[in-house]
């Protein structure tokens, strides 16, 4: 797998391009956008650009208030801060609304620039997907950080993106198409399925190469859409395969991991494992460090896979 | 500054009359909803919808039209009454506020009811949205105007100080605000519960330009709002003075009457005390 540019420079870079095609996006921003990089657009699009201050329940109201008016905005600011700290005026006055905004969670989940506990946003996907009407989307790399901006853009309705700060392996192919709603088989195999979301699903190509070399064939499968869930392919992993490990940079609460559970037991239930921070704050250090400690490294996600076929002998 | 002709007075205080009327008896029929508040804001929306803005309520979703945001959302009564008697939508909607199936929500769904711009309910959030929408009409050159009404209580969440404080900071004199001051809110009184005052001195300090007037006395209304929507290079508040409950005897100034529901004998009594056509 061939290192690209991090997801963050992807969002940056295409805001800037979007926004070069569409005169009604503008952006706000909490006093991150060097490091979210909207600076980029605050520099090519200053009159567009609306720098908020350390404020964001007023900012994602003022978004609110512009996309009545028209616009597309985008707000940007970390995913703890989107989520957390401005929760009910993205239920209230965006996603109630059916506000036409674009939420952009930066330096989502565990991997945070080792700022630690307090910037890991490790439940922004349970609180958006909780909120009625709201699209969650976590990107793998930078190609599908490109598309899915496209085609969030096309949608109208509020919007949670998940940004990661890290470049991750590219694990779309060559010319893919994103399509809101759609999962993505990264990886073709019939003993086990692999579903990931985000920088996770890199780490499931990894391990799916491990269990090759342990004599099993893992299908990969890359869900980008966290909701609406596809739940066609769900079904049909849990039905073409012998079980289910979700992974993702997430608390195993609320998330992926959840969403996937909520499709199997619904429609197809199968053995599972998820694999994700267990109901626990993180804590500074390496990405590396972080994925190792918390038991989300390739050899962790093999393992659970591993555990769930030996759950498939057993039932 | 236009002096309004007596004529013109009595208009607007007789439509004010039977909003309230309105009011009182939605409430009542429903058994829900905030009596106080929307009493209390009725002389500002008559001012603002039989006068001030510029509305149409043939075309509710008229582009051009200026932007009215209840950010105290448990004021709904209030404004729907205001809504139906302008003629946005049939007088009769109000016997279904607060049932099931009803676009009158105990809070505006902007959804439901042609005339609402935005849901509110969930209080501070208002001024922020108002704040979007002035900053989008000037960003496009539009001459709207957008007015928002924000509550006392209210004004204890910490939102409604960070909108304050960027609407100045942008500069932004194509939004005004007004406070409907009755000093109580669900528990008690400001001064009990947790006291905003001196709130004029506050918006000052953030760099607003205020001006203070009895919200009940509609030639103050209509010169206070008109010329801060002349005013320019800064946001302006019109902190207008009220009294919870205004009109009815027994509610005036009572907490208990936020967010109760007279029953049929009170009921008589505050039409009576309106004169209201019973």
């Amino acid at each position: 797998m061939t290192m690209v540019e991090s997801a963050r420079e992807a969002f940056g870079r295409t805001l800037v391009e979007l926004a070069r095609q569409n005169r009604d996006i503008v952006v706000l921003d909490a006093d991150l956008a060097s490091s979210t990089r909207v600076v980029y657009f605050a520099q090519e699009f200053p009159e567009r650009f609306f720098q908020m201050g350390v404020a964001e329940q007023n900012m994602m109201g003022v978004a609110a208030g512009m996309a009545l008016m028209g616009k597309i905005p985008f707000v940007s600011t970390f995913g703890v801060f989107a989520s957390r700290r401005a929760c009910d005026q993205v239920a209230i006055s965006i996603a109630h609304c059916r506000s036409n905004v674009k939420i952009v969670g930066a330096y989502s989940g565990i991997v945070s620039g080792n700022n630690g506990a307090t910037h890991q946003a490790v439940e922004d996907v349970a609180i958006m997907r909780g909120i009625p009407g709201m699209v969650v989307v976590d990107p793998a790399d930078d190609q599908e950080m490109e598309q899915a901006m496209r085609a969030i853009v096309e949608y109208r309705g509020p919007v949670y993106l998940r940004v990661t700060r890290d470049p991750w392996p590219r694990i779309s192919p060559e010319g893919y198409q994103f399509v809101l709603g759609k999962a993505l088989q990264v990886k073709a195999g019939a003993d086990v399925t692999l579903i990931g979301s985000g920088m996770m699903t890199s780490q499931c190509v990894e391990a799916a190469h491990l269990l090759h070399g342990e004599g099993i064939q893992a299908r990969v499968l890359h869900i980008a859409t966290i909701k609406p869930i596809d739940v066609e392919a769900i079904v049909q992993a849990a039905r073409e395969t012998k079980g289910i490990v979700t992974a993702e940079n997430h608390n195993i609460y609320g998330g992926l991991g959840s969403a996937v559970a909520e499709v199997l037991a619904e429609h197809a239930p199968a053995p599972m494992v998820r694999i994700g921070l267990c109901d626990c704050y993180g804590e500074c250090g390496t990405n590396a460090e972080l994925l190792q400690k918390y038991s989300m490294s390739p050899r962790h996600i093999a393992d659970a896979a591993h555990a769930v076929l030996q759950k498939s002998r057993s039932r | 500054m236009t002096l309004l002709s007596k004529q013109q007075i009595q208009y607007l205080e007789e439509t004010a009359r039977r909003i309230r009327c309105h009011v009182v008896r939605t409430i009542s029929e429903a058994g829900v909803g905030h009596p106080g508040g929307s009493l209390s804001e009725v002389d500002i929306l008559t001012a603002l919808y039989f006068h001030i803005m510029k509305i149409d309520p043939k075309r509710p979703d008229w582009e051009e039209r200026d932007r009215f945001v209840l950010s105290k959302g448990h004021g709904a009564a209030g404004l729907y009454a205001t809504l139906a008697e302008r003629g946005f939508f049939p007088v009769e909607w109000l016997k279904t506020f607060g049932r099931i199936d009803s676009p009158l929500q105990v809070h505006p769904d902007m959804h439901l009811v042609p005339g609402i711009e935005v849901s509110t309910g969930a209080l501070g959030q208002g001024l922020s949205v108002a704040l979007g929408m002035a900053l989008a009409a000037r960003m496009d050159g539009k001459g709207i105007h957008v007015y928002c009404l924000i509550g006392d209580g209210e004004s204890q969440e910490g939102q409604v100080w960070e909108a304050a404080e960027s609407a100045a900071h942008y500069k932004v004199d194509n939004l005004t605000v007004i406070l409907d001051y009755n000093r109580v809110q669900l528990m008690g009184p400001l001064k009990e519960v947790m006291e905003i005052a001196p709130v004029a001195d506050k918006w000052r300090s953030f760099n607003w330009a205020v001006t203070e007037i009895d919200g009940h006395d509609m030639q103050q209304i209509i010169t206070a709002v008109e010329a801060a929507k002349q005013s320019k290079g800064q946001p302006h508040i019109v902190i207008a003075h009220t009294i919870k409950g205004k009109g009815v005897s027994y509610m005036e100034g009572q907490s208990a009457w936020h967010g109760k529901a007279p029953n049929q004998e009170q009921l008589a009594q505050a039409l009576a005390e309106l004169g209201c056509k019973q």
